[in-house]
């Protein structure tokens, strides 16, 4: 499973610790976070899906190319990282 | 006379009270959080606090005691596969519906979308009839890049009687509850359109809209270019050419009972969002807009720089409170029908909705 883990600053609107997530892509993993963290979904993703435009995600040290359907590969070992854009504030 | 009013602004809610004559902020929620609008529904007391959280999206917050503690409820969104990919990016207006429908609260979003709750905001539905009117193509940002609601006028003696302003978008009109809409922009013009679309609903910038609660057939419109005037319920529109000391603006509020009183917060154009002459005036009408008194009493009359955004200018139930919070933080209440003003806070962050509750 996945490494999953939040930027701080989301923990001043809800809990969100490290997690474990299975998943063979960025949307799988994030998938099963929600499952059991319902409310993360809308601080990351907009009314589409997409990732909202001032949150980034990395897999490791990559930004994720596909943030519309977030379909960069994600291996057992790996680190999904969210973060705050430092643009939007 | 109401003796509370809540602040939203770019940094936090702030609630204020009146205490001993004194107006004070007495709490301050959501510290550091871009608040977008306010509702407390005078019909069960339930307060809601929109968020437009700059890296997190839109949220929704809800009080059952008073503002002392908040719940995050879901927001307003569009479903999945909206044809245009539309999000949610920003909370415009909240307004609750008609005395007979408890829990009923009508949203107007960025993009220029109106949303229902029909259960204290836990469940919120589009309305697709106004969403898919073939104008809204058209339609365009005023002031954000894309299209609001930015105003929602629910009758109080026909609850299915909706009149909706559009910031750019024009007036429209539902009669059957939001099952259908008509656009109702007859006598709006707008100034910087090109001259074959001067009169069209989709080029009236309609920055806010209000209907007077007692006459809800008098209407009063803070156009991007103008202010206009109705008498029929939105059917017509007439110009007003007489308000000082410039026509440009944002807010307008109307008096409860009085038809013929209304503010306004006029500034320079346009194209210089400021006061005229850098003095912060208030224009009154109590004439029906035949004439308009200046305000000044107790307002700063050199360099100010301080504009009113669309909702940050608030009436309470008696029509003799009304209080302003600007663009550069400063919170004024006036206590005599704006006769004169007393600055309640000079360092607030930037204001975006006050409302009395």
């Amino acid at each position: 499973m996945a490494r999953v883990a939040f930027t701080a600053n989301l923990e001043r609107h809800l809990a969100c610790p490290v997690q474990s997530a299975p998943g063979d892509c960025v949307r799988a993993v994030l998938d099963n976070v929600f499952a059991t963290h319902p409310r993360l979904r809308s601080y990351l993703l907009d009314d589409q899906g997409r990732v909202r435009r001032h949150v980034s995600i990395y897999v490791n040290a990559d930004h994720i190319a596909d943030r519309d359907r977030l379909s960069d590969p994600v291996n057992d070992d790996d680190e999904v990282f969210v973060f705050q854009a430092l643009s939007g504030g | 006379m109401n003796d509370r009013l809540l602040i939203g602004t770019r940094k936090g809610l702030f609630d204020i009270r009146r205490t001993r004559g004194t107006w004070t902020i007495a709490a301050t929620r959501f510290l550091g959080d871009p608040i977008s609008m306010l509702l407390t529904d005078p019909r069960d007391g339930t307060c809601y606090a929109a968020q437009a959280l700059g890296h997190f999206g839109v949220k929704l917050q809800r009080s059952r005691d008073d503002g002392e503690t908040w719940q995050e409820i879901p927001a307003p969104a569009f479903p999945k596969d909206t044809p245009d990919g539309s999000s949610v990016s920003y909370i415009f207006c909240l307004e609750t519906g008609g005395a007979e429908q408890p829990g009923w609260i009508w949203c107007g979003t960025i993009p220029g979308a109106l949303f229902l709750s029909r259960d204290h905001g836990e469940t919120w539905s589009l309305n697709e009839p106004l969403w898919n009117v073939p104008e809204r193509k058209e339609w365009m940002g005023g002031g954000f890049d894309q299209a609001g609601v930015a105003s929602i006028c629910v009758d109080p003696r026909n609850a299915g009687h909706i009149t909706v302003g559009v910031s750019t978008g024009g007036v429209w009109i539902t009669d059957d509850g939001g099952k259908s809409w008509r656009a109702s922009v007859d006598g709006m013009y707008a100034e910087y359109a090109p001259p074959q679309l001067r009169h069209a609903p989709q080029m009236q910038d309609v920055h806010r809209l209000v209907q007077c609660p007692s006459a809800p057939d008098t209407m009063w419109a803070q156009h991007h270019n103008g202010v206009f005037r109705s008498t029929d319920g939105a059917r017509s529109w007439q110009d007003v050419t007489t308000i000082r000391p410039a026509k440009f603006g944002f807010a307008v509020v109307a008096h409860p009972s009085d038809p013929d009183t209304a503010w306004f917060v006029p500034g320079v154009k346009d194209e210089c969002r400021v006061p005229v002459d850098a003095s912060l005036v208030v224009a009154r009408t109590r004439d029906g807009a035949r004439s308009f008194d200046v305000l000044t009493n107790g307002l700063p009359q050199s360099h100010a720089y301080d504009l009113i955004y669309r909702h940050a200018l608030a009436i309470d139930d008696s029509g003799t409170h009304l209080a302003m919070g600007s663009t550069t933080g400063h919170l004024w209440i006036s206590q005599n029908a704006g006769d004169s003003w007393t600055q309640v806070a000079g360092y607030l962050p930037p204001v975006a909705c006050v409302r009395f509750c």
